[in-house]
């Protein structure tokens, strides 16, 4: 991959109480990566400053492009994407809702719909194309995440729990394609969950967060 | 009783002949309100905007200023405009008094803070998630932005219509700034105020119904608008 993450020594607090203690590592290698823990681990929070929606109060999350020099904020972030745990659907057309990354980066007409109509169909999403998205089952909801995201093809990939109260058929369907995504793809996947079962099926690269640090497995 | 169901039918028969000044007054109404309108749409739309979307000082008070003042006395707001336009007033000279533009200014005055208040209402009602979402897929400040408006786009259909339907059953404001001159500034509601004041109640009666029309098919705008929005939590 081109784009590597290194985190060094991220400290992170909201109102006096530390979620995060000084967490160091990088994702060097495209794959999957896992961030286990239990609620309130500080998983997300770290998942948050990588994809950098969040600043940490101490450290860094520094990407290195490929010996190209350093990257606006606003190109950087069009590189990576992160998908939230409530995915955030517009009220509009699933289509309408893969279409809306691509057509901010000002991307021609035919190619955006060609390029959010494989991500549809990617995730299996083809036969509710045209439907208003917030009446998708939760389930669904995630997988049109995943295919808004898919669509303007991140370098690196974030997902928040997103196999998380979704019922057995839906998360199996959103595995396969995150290990598709991860194996097939060649892209960086960095997950979080707090399912051991599920972070041991999908990848070997599994850290584990406890009480804002990072603890071997 | 006959006279009631007399000045009915007058009224009625009125409406069928297409009657010149009937037609007159009622295009000129339309024409005030929706001036009115359209301009306390685009001044309103980016002061909601900027206290909806922005970390601005005191938004807590100008979210309440602009609350109270979408119950403002339409006879007040007449006099502070008259005021102004008035010769002596600052800018008597323009010579705006007793004319439709001074009615628009009225109207637009009154119906700025609704604007405000019920776009501003549906801006901050819109999940923080749109925003973030937004950002994660890339989009800059601005287009993140764009995207929590088009989130509240009913809730901000909603109250532009609301405020429509407040300037259109006004008549207090543009009494007073317009003078209610026959085929210059008269209008719906000033109309009915006078012809009902004289007994006439013919002419009365027939902008009435097409008064209470008019609201009916804002109303029924505003309630589809609202049942298109309410959709989503269905």
């Amino acid at each position: 991959m081109s784009l590597k993450l290194k985190v060094s020594n991220i400290t992170k607090q909201y109102d006096g109480v530390p979620v995060l203690k000084g967490v160091s590592l990088s994702f060097e290698d495209s794959g999957i990566y896992v961030l286990m823990g239990d609620n309130g681990s500080g998983k997300s929070t770290l998942l948050r400053i990588c994809a950098l929606l969040e600043v940490p109060d101490n450290g860094s999350a520094v990407y290195e492009t490929g010996g190209i020099p350093a990257l606006p904020d606003i190109q950087l972030k069009r590189r990576i994407t992160l998908v939230l745990p409530g995915v955030g659907v517009f009220n509009t057309s699933v289509l309408q809702n893969v279409l809306y990354g691509l057509n901010i980066r000002g991307m021609g007409r035919h190619e955006a719909l060609n390029k959010a109509e494989a991500a549809i169909e990617y995730v299996g999403l083809v036969h509710k194309k045209d439907q208003n998205a917030l009446t998708l089952s939760s389930g669904e909801t995630r997988r049109l995440g995943l295919a808004r995201a898919l669509a303007i093809e991140p370098e690196i990939l974030f997902l928040d729990e997103p196999a998380a109260f979704v019922d057995s058929k839906n998360r199996e369907i959103i595995e396969e394609i995150i290990l598709n995504v991860g194996k097939e793809r060649h892209r960086t996947v960095i997950m979080t969950t707090h399912n051991r079962e599920r972070a041991e099926r999908l990848s070997e690269r599994v850290f584990f967060l406890e009480n804002g640090n990072l603890r071997p497995v | 009783m006959d006279y009631l169901a007399e000045g009915f039918l007058k009224a009625i028969r009125l409406i069928l002949s297409f009657d010149t000044e009937l037609t007159k007054i009622i295009l000129l109404s339309l024409k005030v309100s929706g001036l009115a309108l359209g301009a306390a749409t685009v001044l309103g739309l980016p002061v909601a905007a900027i206290m909806g979307l922005k970390r601005i000082p005191m938004k807590g008070v100008l979210v309440t200023v602009f609350n109270t003042f979408m119950g403002l006395p339409p006879v007040a707001v007449g006099l502070f405009v008259y005021l102004i336009l008035s010769r002596r007033g600052p800018l008597g000279f323009m010579g705006l008094l007793y004319t439709p533009s001074a009615m628009v200014i009225a109207q637009t005055i009154l119906a700025f803070p609704i604007v405000v208040s019920l776009c501003h209402a549906a801006l901050v009602s819109v999940d923080p998630i749109i925003r973030q979402a937004s950002r994660t897929l890339g989009a800059t400040e601005r287009q993140a932005a764009v995207a929590v408006i088009k989130e509240a786009r009913y809730g901000i259909m909603s109250g532009v219509i609301a405020a429509l339907g407040r300037v259109m059953a006004e008549v207090g404001a543009i009494l007073i700034v317009g003078g209610n001159i026959a085929g210059y500034t008269r209008v719906m509601t000033t109309t009915i105020a006078m012809e009902t004041d004289k007994g006439d109640f013919e002419l009365a009666l027939a902008l009435g119904i097409i008064l209470i029309g008019i609201s009916l098919i804002i109303n029924f705008a505003l309630h589809l608008v609202q049942q298109k929005g309410a959709r989503k939590f269905t």
